[in-house]
């Protein structure tokens, strides 16, 4: 699904990202941990294409097609879901018009059908529910004057309704208390299928006691330095990055 | 959005009919001496003008006052304002031009620049309404007065005057009198005292006591504007406990071979009454590098006469190269309010420097001021706005929100806020903000799947929402098109 290649990636003259090298296939969750500032963050914004970073060498692959040349709304087209660390306010644009111009972006550009209000209202009371999303927040601007738990919440039920192949969620569990954490690793876990590959970036464990991964990476600066399995995620808690990246 | 303008149209009346009834009935179109008219102004002209209409001797005398009080002024233009361009020579300015011969007009839509086509096409405007915008010989396209005449007897049977300010001057010359000139008085300045003296027509709206007028007086309009050439007047009186919202503009591109445009608009509001005036302005603004567009010098003033009256001024302006404009508001009643809700967008070469006064004079007296100011491309938007609490405005209230929205690094937004306050009791409030259109913003929609292209325009729809709230539903949904069009090729 996603493959990674000695990606290099740079802002202005400093490096960030240094070679970074990895493998997700469909139905598998990896997870990305490291310490503040080793650039986890940094390769979540490049796979999304965010063009403030220079990809000098490597190559991103999404089902084995390079997708360095293309924009971020073509990546989000062929199946890529980026969840912001810190999800945008765009004051004036109603949330439920906001997630219907990208739903039906996305569907014309793979030649599906766009959706009519009725049936978009349809899809979006189903998956209200499961992330307590009331409509009143729909109705409100996209992420202002939200939560810091609406805006993870609200991360996570766009996940739901753009339905991504590939999804990408970077720091998902800042900022939550125990109650919203378990609501948003619940909308998660809904979302698990053999069809489709998770990346979960995070600095804390506690996330992967409710979302489990399949493949745990430790991620120090700019590259992935040890790959385990979720057991690695405990020993990380416990002994510290210093300890295991030494 | 085109089934719904179709229906708004075809329900009402046949605008088309009703231009060529009047002309008919006035007989413009049949003065073949005045086939080629001079260039330039003098009293002969403005004697000439009114002539043509058949006016009577007061709206004449009246014409000459302001002819002689805009010479007073020196034949020079205002320099004030934020704005450059060429110094306009008022000598080589046709003031009245002859009428259209209907042999000139394209017969069918074929015959019209696929350019502007296009531009219709991306507004959703109706094919009929195409047609008679882009000045296709209407007799080919209509073949009824019916409609037409079932509106005019509706608004007639609630007393409601609404036609041509030409055609109220000689149906209804006492209504006219009575209030021309005293909300913008014929030398109130420069360009306002040009418009009284050669003003081409209007729109006369006259609404009675304790009525509230049935529908927008718009679709009449959009119409007109076509013809009403480059010095227009309007004339809006709502007697005690009237209501009337009234919309002049289209969102189409209008073309015009008059480069200079001065309009004026004056409002009058008596007892409880509400005059409701919303714009949507997009003359030709000139190409990509700037030239040619129109400039568009406008005197826009209503006045709360009577207690607990209301004036609300609602424009986008996304067309025109140069927009100097300030619709204002007199409060001279009591518990009067004053409102004022600005989109102004300028792209390319674009210039606008627009705002409004509110004059509070009145105890308990309220205004709202909402502007909104997008610059793209190497345009340059000014917000200059003035509040006054006379010393008598006991008790006033204002709030001023300006916000400025830059969209590259070519553009320019400036704010020029006056506030006077004379007396203790009352508080005037100003808050405004700059924003570059974020960077962050548009990631954060494109990796959701949206094109940079429809993330600029959403994100420039929301920070006008506030606007297009307070515009008649049918136009919010246009002004939103117009500014996605306006915008177009503004980010790379």
């Amino acid at each position: 699904m996603l493959e990674i290649r000695n990606l290099h990636a740079r802002v202005e003259d400093k490096e960030i990202l240094k070679g970074v090298d990895l493998v997700v296939k469909a139905g598998e969750v990896h997870a990305i941990m490291g310490p503040n500032g080793s650039g986890k963050s940094t390769l979540a914004q490049v796979l999304a294409g965010r063009d403030t970073y220079e990809v000098t060498e490597g190559d991103i692959l999404i089902n084995g097609e390079s997708v360095l040349e293309l924009a971020p709304e073509e990546r989000a087209a062929k199946g890529l879901f980026l969840a912001f660390q810190y999800p945008v306010e765009i004051p004036g644009v109603r949330n439920n018009y906001f997630l219907k111009t990208a739903l039906n972006a996305l569907r014309k550009a793979r030649g599906e059908k766009e959706l009519d209000a009725m049936e978009f209202l349809k899809l979006v009371k189903e998956k209200m529910k499961a992330l307590k999303i009331d409509e009143s927040m729909m109705n409100r601007s996209v992420n202002e004057g939200f939560s810091g738990g609406e805006k993870k919440r609200n991360e996570i039920f766009q996940m739901a309704i753009l339905d991504p192949a590939l999804c990408v969620m970077d720091e998902t569990d800042s900022g939550l208390d125990i109650d919203a954490l378990r609501i948003v690793a619940n909308g998660v876990n809904a979302l698990r299928s053999p069809q489709r590959a998770m990346v979960v970036i995070t600095h804390y464990q506690r996330l992967l006691n409710y979302i489990v991964p399949d493949v745990v990476h430790v991620f120090v600066d700019g590259r992935i330095i040890k790959t385990g399995g979720k057991e690695l995620a405990l020993e990380l808690e416990k002994e510290g990055y210093a300890e295991v990246s030494g | 959005m085109a089934g719904k303008a179709d229906a708004i149209h075809d329900d009402a009346f046949d605008p088309i009919q009703e231009r060529i009834s009047k002309d008919y009935e006035w007989g413009f179109v049949t003065d073949v001496e005045e086939d080629k008219p001079p260039k330039g102004l003098s009293e002969d002209v403005v004697r000439a003008i009114s002539a043509r209409k058949k006016e009577p001797e007061w709206l004449l005398e009246w014409r000459l006052r302001a002819y002689r009080a805009w010479l007073k002024m020196g034949a020079e233009e205002p320099s004030w304002a934020n704005i450059k361009h060429p110094k306009i020579d008022f000598q080589d300015i046709h003031y009245y031009s002859a009428p259209k011969k209907a042999g000139d007009q394209p017969k069918s839509l074929d015959e019209v620049d696929p350019e502007i086509r296009r531009t219709f096409d991306k507004l959703g405007i109706p094919l009929v309404e195409q047609m008679r915008l882009a000045g296709v010989a209407v007799d080919a396209v209509f073949d009824s007065v019916s409609v037409a005449t079932t509106f005019k007897e509706k608004l007639a049977s609630l007393g409601i005057v609404f036609c041509s300010f030409s055609e109220a001057v000689q149906t209804h010359p006492e209504l006219v009198r009575k209030a021309l000139g005293t909300v913008v008085p014929h030398n109130d300045n420069f360009y306002a005292a040009l418009n009284s003296a050669v003003f081409s027509d209007g729109s006369f709206v006259f609404v009675p006591a304790g009525v509230r007028c049935p529908m927008e007086l718009s679709t009449y309009f959009r119409i007109n504007a076509r013809e009403t050439g480059q010095f227009e007047r309007t004339l809006i009186v709502a007697e005690k406990g009237a209501y009337v919202s009234y919309l002049e503009g289209c969102t189409a591109p209008i073309r015009d071979e008059n480069q200079l445009h001065a309009a004026v608009v004056e409002l009058i509001a008596e007892e409880g009454a509400t005059v409701k005036y919303s714009t949507v302005q997009n003359w030709y603004p000139g190409d990509k590098q700037g030239k040619g567009g129109i400039y568009n010098f406008v005197t826009k003033r209503g006045e709360c006469r009577g207690a607990r009256s209301k004036v609300s001024w609602t424009q986008v302006e996304t067309g025109s190269a140069i927009t100097w404009k300030y619709p204002s508001c007199v409060l001279t009643g009591d518990d009067s309010v004053g409102e004022f809700y600005s989109v102004a967008l300028t792209n390319n070469y674009q210039q606008a420097d627009t705002g409004t006064k509110m004059i509070h004079r009145g105890k308990n007296t309220r205004s709202t001021i909402i502007s909104k100011g997008i610059s793209a491309g190497h345009g340059n938007n000014s917000y200059r706005g003035l509040v006054r609490m006379l010393p008598e405005a006991t008790n006033a209230r204002n709030f001023t929100q300006c916000d400025s929205m830059l969209i590259g690094d070519k553009c320019g937004a400036h704010t020029f806020p006056y506030i006077e306050v004379g007396n203790s009791t009352s508080r005037a409030e100003h808050e405004a903000t700059t924003s570059k259109i974020g960077e962050d913003q548009l990631f954060y929609c494109r990796a959701r799947g949206i094109s940079n292209e429809d993330a600029v325009n959403m994100i420039v729809n929301g920070f006008c929402r506030e606007v297009f709230a307070e515009l008649p539903m049918e136009f919010a949904v246009e002004a939103q098109r117009l500014l996605a069009v306006s915008l177009e090729g503004s980010v790379g």
